[in-house]
């Protein structure tokens, strides 16, 4: 779960991090008011989940209350990315002397945090381990020792950090890492840290992504989570359990298992059909659950078919195509169905399907499926035809 | 001769009375597999499947009274980071964990915690382990499977099982099959199970199944050109998967632009390990080698 720029930044000062004076606002009458309190010059600051928002308009310097608020004003109007401005975040606006880069991130391969500071502050990191890599220096972290005085010594002096902001840095970055520990985060990152006319270190940006399966230990920060950064889809199929994202072909699929669900996406484009969706149903698929899928699926517009993959090993296919045909009761699906069963109690689970009184295209193959699903979802599939049989 | 698991490990299983765990233990047993004892705290003394396996409420009383000396866990994920501590404090030096949603920060402890101990994790958010006619430890599901002489190692389960049984369709049987999990930290890397598979005598060539994110099949790549005498197959899932979005598995997302199936399959490609190109086309490869 991705976390705003503002809840980010107020997390990071929880744990000893300064960041400028601002607040956030949802209307022109905040912002100014807000605009007031501050005094001086503000950065007006669309809060959406992307990146790109400078580029995009969407940060912008207000040197008046006046003008923060016609600013503020033009902001909310925007749409990044395809994502609606709701909030936007005023600031102070720093007297920035020099940008750099701090972030904490889980290296996968060494399975241990590991904490980057870059010189080139204000850029991606993507983006500068691209074109600069030398510029970015990296420290482990093991996790029973925590973050070293002499670790973040090192990434100050790898910067190029003049010596008198290196307490600043250790404190910083200590209090990088605790907010990182504090929240299961999987990625806690300030870019730019700047360093200030007057001579401090400020967290002008900040940026957290929390580990989904660390959630249930902040149902406060779980409460906060952004509805635009999922479809409405995505969502109810979250609520419901699914893993399910959504993608722009024709042909919708219901899959048991991650991995297969993927691979099914994959075999419909190598016989040159589009996936509307990834969707795994899961172990067990229980009626209720495949039903909900089911309507996920047959609520997009762009789906043309219906592509059923179930594998069955522990998962019965009987138990799953009672799902199917429970499903639907409920959704009355008008467009052809594929469908392969394998694995344990594929013929039970065929003959479930057979008598549901829809008539399903059936295949034994993965690649015999995928084939009969892209022919259906161009409608060169003519027999047997599928929908409710008349009677 | 399989490689993890056999009709000699001695196995004890973690949440044994749970439905999951109840479950499982049965088919685990009516496959062969000697489950020597559970643990669930609280229900230590009682009986479980059938009265044939005792239950303890710690893992250190089950390993003093049974010799256990392997465990699988299936107990919640909120519980699951302490049953694998305390699976390793008490000396098992094989854990294979099935729970998914195990926080990272937990996994990241756990790793360094079992290195010190010298303990193996296979898992979490994996279907286990099954050597066919030997054991099978976990999920997977034994009928799909037949003893032979390919190794299978996979990211994934239900793909696995697709895999396993458009193998054994076509008459060609297993070592030992391993779903190392689809979390982004796991306890045994593909690299780890590509050793034991090139130091299995059984073993002729191995079957490797990945998918989007991270970089462990780059990092198998460079194992198999600089390491390995046997073939491998390779199949990558999530050629269609869009960036930044997680595909079901915590570990399958493409970030920051890498991770990518392409990325993977050129991987493997530049190394001379043939790439299929769906899961039915891997039979055929394997055929070719052998």
């Amino acid at each position: 779960m991705k976390l705003h720029e503002y809840q980010s930044k107020r997390l990071f000062a929880a744990h000893g991090v300064p960041i400028p004076g601002g607040d956030v606002a949802t209307t022109l009458q905040e912002a100014r008011r807000i605009a007031e309190e501050l005094g001086g010059p503000v950065v007006v600051k669309s809060q959406v989940l992307v990146g790109g928002r400078g580029k995009a308009g969407g940060i912008r310097l207000a040197q008046t209350p006046d003008e923060a608020e016609k600013v503020a004003g033009e902001i909310l109007r925007l749409e990044i990315k395809g994502l609606p401005v709701r909030k936007v975040l005023l600031d102070e606006a720093a007297d920035i002397q020099q940008e750099i880069y701090l972030g904490i991130v889980v290296d996968r391969a060494a399975r241990r945090p590991v904490m980057m500071a870059s010189s080139e502050g204000g850029v991606e990191i993507e983006e500068v381990a691209r074109t600069n890599p030398e510029a970015i220096k990296k420290v482990t972290i093991d996790p029973f020792l925590g973050l070293r005085g002499y670790q973040t010594l090192t990434l100050a002096k790898g910067i190029g950090l003049a010596g008198e902001y290196r307490r600043a840095f250790d404190r910083i970055a200590r209090g990088l890492y605790a907010a990182f520990l504090a929240y299961d985060a999987s990625l806690a990152e300030i870019n730019p840290l700047v360093v200030t006319a007057g001579g401090d270190l400020l967290a002008v940006d900040g940026k957290m992504v929390l580990d989904d399966n660390g959630l249930f230990r902040h149902p406060d920060l779980a409460e906060k989570r952004d509805l635009d950064e999922e479809t409405l889809a995505e969502r109810q199929a979250r609520e419901a359990g699914l893993s399910y994202v959504q993608l722009d072909g024709q042909i919708g699929c219901m899959v048991n298992g991650a991995g297969l669900a993927m691979a099914t996406m994959d075999i419909i484009k190598h016989f040159g059909g589009a996936p509307a969706n990834f969707l795994d149903i899961g172990g067990g698929a229980k009626a209720e659950r495949v039903a909900t899928a089911l309507s996920l699926i047959l609520a997009d517009p762009e789906v043309g078919a219906v592509l059923f993959n179930i594998f069955g090993g522990i998962t019965r296919c009987d138990e799953v195509a009672r799902g199917i045909v429970s499903a639907f009761e409920e959704v009355k699906p008008t467009i052809p169905l594929v469908a392969r069963l394998v694995g344990t109690n594929e013929t039970e689970g065929r003959a479930i399907l057979e008598s549901s009184g829809y008539r399903l295209i059936t295949a034994t193959t993965l690649a015999g499926a995928a084939q009969k699903a892209v022919a259906a979802a161009r409608g060169e599939l003519a027999a047997p035809r599928p929908g409710l049989v008349e009677g | 001769m399989a490689i993890l698991v056999d009709k000699k490990t001695r196995l004890l299983v973690q949440g044994i009375t749970g439905r999951e765990g109840e479950f499982h233990s049965r088919q685990m047993i009516e496959y062969g597999t000697q489950i020597v004892a559970g643990v669930t705290p609280g229900k230590g003394g009682q009986w479980a499947c059938d009265d044939r396996v005792p239950v303890f409420d710690t893992v250190a009383e089950a390993v003093a009274a049974t010799g256990a000396n392997a465990s699988v866990v299936y107990v919640p994920a909120r519980f699951a980071a302490d049953a694998i501590l305390e699976a390793a404090d008490a000396g098992i030096l094989l854990i294979v964990c099935i729970s998914e949603g195990i926080p990272t920060q937990d996994m990241i402890r756990i790793c360094a915690y079992l290195d010190q101990k010298g303990a193996r994790l296979v898992g979490p958010n994996c279907p286990g382990l099954l050597s066919p006619g030997e054991a099978k430890v976990g999920i997977m599901p034994g009928h799909i499977a037949t003893p032979g002489s390919v190794g299978v190692v996979s990211r994934s389960g239900t793909l696995t099982y697709e895999v396993v049984y458009a193998l054994t369709a076509r008459g060609i049987g297993q070592t030992t099959c391993v779903g190392i999990g689809g979390d982004p930290i796991i306890g045994t890397t593909f690299i780890d199970v590509l050793e034991m598979f090139e130091n299995d005598p059984l073993t002729e060539q191995v079957v490797l199944i990945g998918e989007i994110g991270g970089s462990d099949e780059e990092r198998a790549a460079r194992f198999i050109v600089e390491r390995m005498t046997k073939p491998v197959t390779a199949f990558i899932a999530g050629r269609t998967a869009p960036p930044g979005k997680r595909m079901g598995h915590a570990g399958a997302i493409i970030e920051g632009g890498s991770g990518t199936a392409a990325e993977k399959i050129a991987a493997f490609e530049a190394v001379g390990v043939s790439v299929a190109e769906h899961p039915e086309q891997i039979p055929d490869l394997v055929a070719q080698n052998s």
